[in-house]
């Protein structure tokens, strides 16, 4: 028998998608049995009062939470955000329900031990409940109390050897694509480069210091699998600088219906027999490619790598051999001043080594933003405020026809006087020398 | 239930503290067959919705079976990916970041095999658990935010919309059959945590009714002048008002100027906006995040609002629904949404959609709206 009645949410059992419903009460159903007798650290009614809570929510139509309060653990301003739920009486077991953000493996990979540890450890100290994974790409427990966290942290740190995400105005938790664990398209190695810029900056991830978040996300290509480009604060986004490979006897088997385009991913539905001028030569945004008969052509100088002929047929054609990754700055969501895409900072930055180069543009532009930005501005709207040419003078590049759509539309340039011959002071008396008044 | 202490002493909370060593490397989780052709794939096919095949340089290949979930999991549900794990791929198991799990075998027989037993398990209400496919040109699995499961601003719950979204294009997700990838998220309040401002479409709470204040606290529990500071519109100022006759100080909101951003109430908790009727859904269409043959671009508003029905929002599930169809129907193969959407007109697909344009999707929100009104004699009847 259920500890609340749950009439409105019990609608959602319904439907064939999983049924987070049913998820819950199935976690409920398991702390009461308790079968591996856990000793567990919260109240073991958590899972139905958070269903009765989130049930008076359907009911009133409006949320149960309130505002997170100040916790966490010592010496990290990050990774725990405070939850309070308004009807402590009636829901005491989610009472105190903070968050657990702990920062995942690069490319979402788990050993089937590591994650039953950290299922483990969130079942005795926490609720039972997760979320696979958060938007920035945490593992996000839901609901813990305060005397659990520091116990958390520290079974964390110590026997699972991991560490909390961000939160707050922090480097919020890295996140990437797949890359070149088990993708063909990667330009760089993804996740090296992902756990490379978490661990050099975990300072900055756990001890707020900037004016507001700020996102790291890395995507292999073009294709933007873990959308980078709308996304995060600094997008790293594979590209290449040399010529798309041709496999022409796999363009003919292509041709041939042998192989299916696009991999298969059209397969539900007749499209008619697979046309490469259609479908790959009329497409292509640059017009830079042609198709004979016999042999497809790519005139590579004309070609902006969008990937729509690689990704259609992905056996004939191959991302180049000269490969690394454009810088993208600024995207965020629309609070507050609208959404805000990644701007071109750098075309081309080779991804190697200690990644030298990706820091040092990391770190120029965070020494400005952190001197110039408003209490909860983005960096995009920093850029937005002062100019994109205060962006190029911190970051030292040299401003490039690649970093615009179009040139300005207004001649309303912001010259400088050490641009000016002859400087700005200049004296009246000379000009009415020349002009009466 | 006492207290267990995992060796944290709260008096010496520096002794034995270990901190900044950040997560686990990630290569002593990934597969053997992924180690080894590490860098080096060749190419990849999707043999059937939601079962890829990936080959390397080497020959190898290794077998991919991706299922949706909901991205709220117990740990019974994930221990249970773990059997799955171990039972058939080694001990490995692996998330993408749209909520789907992905299974890796060796074989197409294994991976075909799996996929029937993946679709075979079922919760006792009758929902699966780990449905397969979220590949290709089909409905992927929704990417969400908190709502009333965990957040104190949303206008709407996540969870709940989701599962309703994908109740009904639950085939879509195991199919094919669109003229592209077809992505959905939801977000639900403008804060976005789930930036679902580039999707194919988007679900997003929005609040309608200007804060209420709460004039007896705004002082104990509010920095004034950060709630002040924290309007983008410039609609709060801070002033003096009585309550239960004592003098005390708040601030006063111009309601008119009010844009329901919430941001006030993220700095202040004596400015609450939630409301039964006020609360609810806008729909964004045409985003994109990729740059395959046209640039990544915004989803644009196309439904101003819809009410907050739960718990099945059937509302909701209609207007998408009509959107999907009319997209579905009339797109090219590989045209995304916006992609279609630009080609026939945005007046276009307002009829093939059969949505109302109203003067809410009229942009007036500072300089970019001058941007997307009409300056053209290029338009359709």
């Amino acid at each position: 028998m259920a500890k609340h009645a749950t009439p409105l949410l019990d609608q959602l059992e319904s439907g064939p998608w999983p049924s987070f419903v049913s998820d819950i009460k199935q976690e409920a159903d398991n702390r009461h049995a308790n079968p591996n007798g856990v000793e567990y650290q919260i109240p073991v009614d958590v899972c139905d009062d958070l269903l009765g809570l989130l049930e008076m929510s359907y009911v009133d139509g409006e949320t149960h939470w309130k505002h997170g309060g100040i916790v966490g653990v010592f010496g990290y301003g990050g990774g725990v955000i405070g939850r309070y739920c308004d009807q402590p009486q009636m829901f005491p077991g989610v009472a105190h329900f903070h968050t657990v953000r702990v920062n995942q493996p690069s490319g979402k990979y788990y050993s089937t031990d590591y994650l039953r540890s950290l299922m483990d450890l969130w079942d005795f100290r926490g609720s039972g409940l997760t979320n696979m994974h958060g938007a920035t790409g945490d593992l996000v427990w839901l609901g813990t109390t305060t005397p659990q966290l520091e116990e958390i942290f520290y079974t964390l740190t110590h026997d699972l050897n991991t560490d909390l995400g961000g939160s707050g105005s922090n480097l919020r938790t890295p996140a990437d694509c797949l890359g070149q664990s088990r993708c063909e398209y990667a330009c760089y190695d993804v996740a090296a480069l992902c756990y490379h810029m978490t661990i050099e900056y975990q300072d900055e991830l756990h001890r707020p210091a900037f004016p507001y978040k700020f996102k790291f996300k890395f995507d292999g290509c073009p294709n933007g699998c873990v959308a980078a480009i709308a996304r995060s604060d600094f997008s790293v986004i594979g590209t290449w600088k040399d010529d798309i490979r041709i496999d022409q006897s796999a363009v003919a088997a292509y041709v041939k219906g042998e192989f299916a385009p696009n991999a298969g991913a059209h397969s539900t539905r007749d499209w008619g027999k697979f046309d490469i001028v259609k479908e790959v030569v009329n497409l292509c945004p640059t017009g830079c490619m042609s198709y004979d008969g016999s042999k497809l052509t790519i005139d590579n100088k004309e070609c902006y790598r969008c990937m729509h002929c690689i990704n259609t047929m992905p056996r004939a054609l191959k991302i180049g051999t000269e490969t690394g990754a454009s810088i993208f700055v600024g995207a965020k969501a629309p609070i507050l001043d609208g959404a805000q895409m990644g701007s071109l900072l750098v075309p081309f930055v080779p991804v190697e080594g200690e990644y030298d180069e990706v820091k040092e543009v990391v770190e120029n532009l965070w020494d400005w933003w952190m001197e110039e930005g408003k209490n909860r501005e983005r960096i995009g709207e920093t850029i937005r405020r002062m100019g994109f040419q205060k962006m190029l003078e911190v970051t030292n590049i040299k401003a490039d026809a690649r970093h615009v759509q179009e040139p300005r539309t207004n001649p309303y340039i912001f010259w400088k006087e050490e641009d000016v011959e002859g400087g700005w002071q200049r004296d009246i008396n000379e000009f009415r020398k020349r002009h009466q008044r | 239930m006492a207290f267990i202490s995992a060796g944290y002493n709260p008096k010496k909370p520096m002794e034995n503290r270990i901190t900044d060593i950040g997560p686990r490397k990630y290569d002593q989780f990934l597969p053997p067959v992924l180690k080894d052709n590490y860098g080096k794939w060749d190419y990849h096919e999707i043999i059937e919705p939601g079962v890829l095949m990936h080959k390397g340089l080497s020959g190898d290949e290794v077998y991919t079976v991706r299922c949706g979930g909901a991205r709220l999991m117990s740990v019974t549900l994930v221990r249970e990916i773990c059997d799955i794990g171990e039972k058939y791929c080694g001990g490995y198991v692996r998330f993408t970041t749209r909520n789907n799990i992905e299974f890796m075998v060796g074989t197409k027989a294994e991976a075909l095999a799996l996929k029937a037993e993946l679709n075979g398990r079922k919760f006792a209400a009758g929902s699966h658990r780990f449905p397969v496919g979220g590949t290709g040109a089909g409905i992927t699995n929704i990417v969400h935010t908190q709502g009333w499961v965990h957040c104190h601003t949303p206008a709407t719950d996540a969870s709940g919309t989701v599962k309703v979204v994908m109740d009904e294009f639950f085939e879509d997700f195991g199919a094919h059959n669109m003229p592209a990838p077809l992505r959905i998220s939801m977000a639900c309040c403008l804060n976005m945590c789930g930036a679902v401002h580039c999707s194919d479409i988007a679900i997003l709470g929005y609040h309608r009714k200007p804060p209420l204040v709460d004039n007896e606290y705004v002082d104990n529990l509010c920095e004034i002048p950060l709630a002040v500071a924290a309007c983008p519109l410039g609609a709060i100022r801070p002033t003096k008002v009585e309550v239960n006759g004592k003098e005390v100080k708040s601030v006063a909101i111009k309601q008119e100027r009010c844009m329901f951003c919430g941001n006030c109430y993220t700095m202040c908790p004596s400015l609450p906006l939630s409301d039964k009727e006020g609360d609810g859904l806008v729909i964004m269409a045409g985003g994109k995040i990729s740059n395959r043959i046209t640039n990544p671009k915004f989803s644009k508003v196309v439904v101003a609002f819809i009410p907050n029905e739960p718990p099945r929002w059937p509302t909701l599930a209609k207007v998408i629904r009509k959107i999907v169809d009319a997209y579905s129907k009339d797109a090219n193969k590989y045209e995304r949404v916006g992609d279609w959407a630009e080609r026939i007109g945005w007046e276009r697909f307002f009829e093939k959609c059969d949505l109302e344009f109203t003067a809410h999707l009229i942009d007036d929100f500072r300089d970019p709206a001058y941007y997307t009104w009409r300056q053209t004699t290029n338009f359709k009847w």
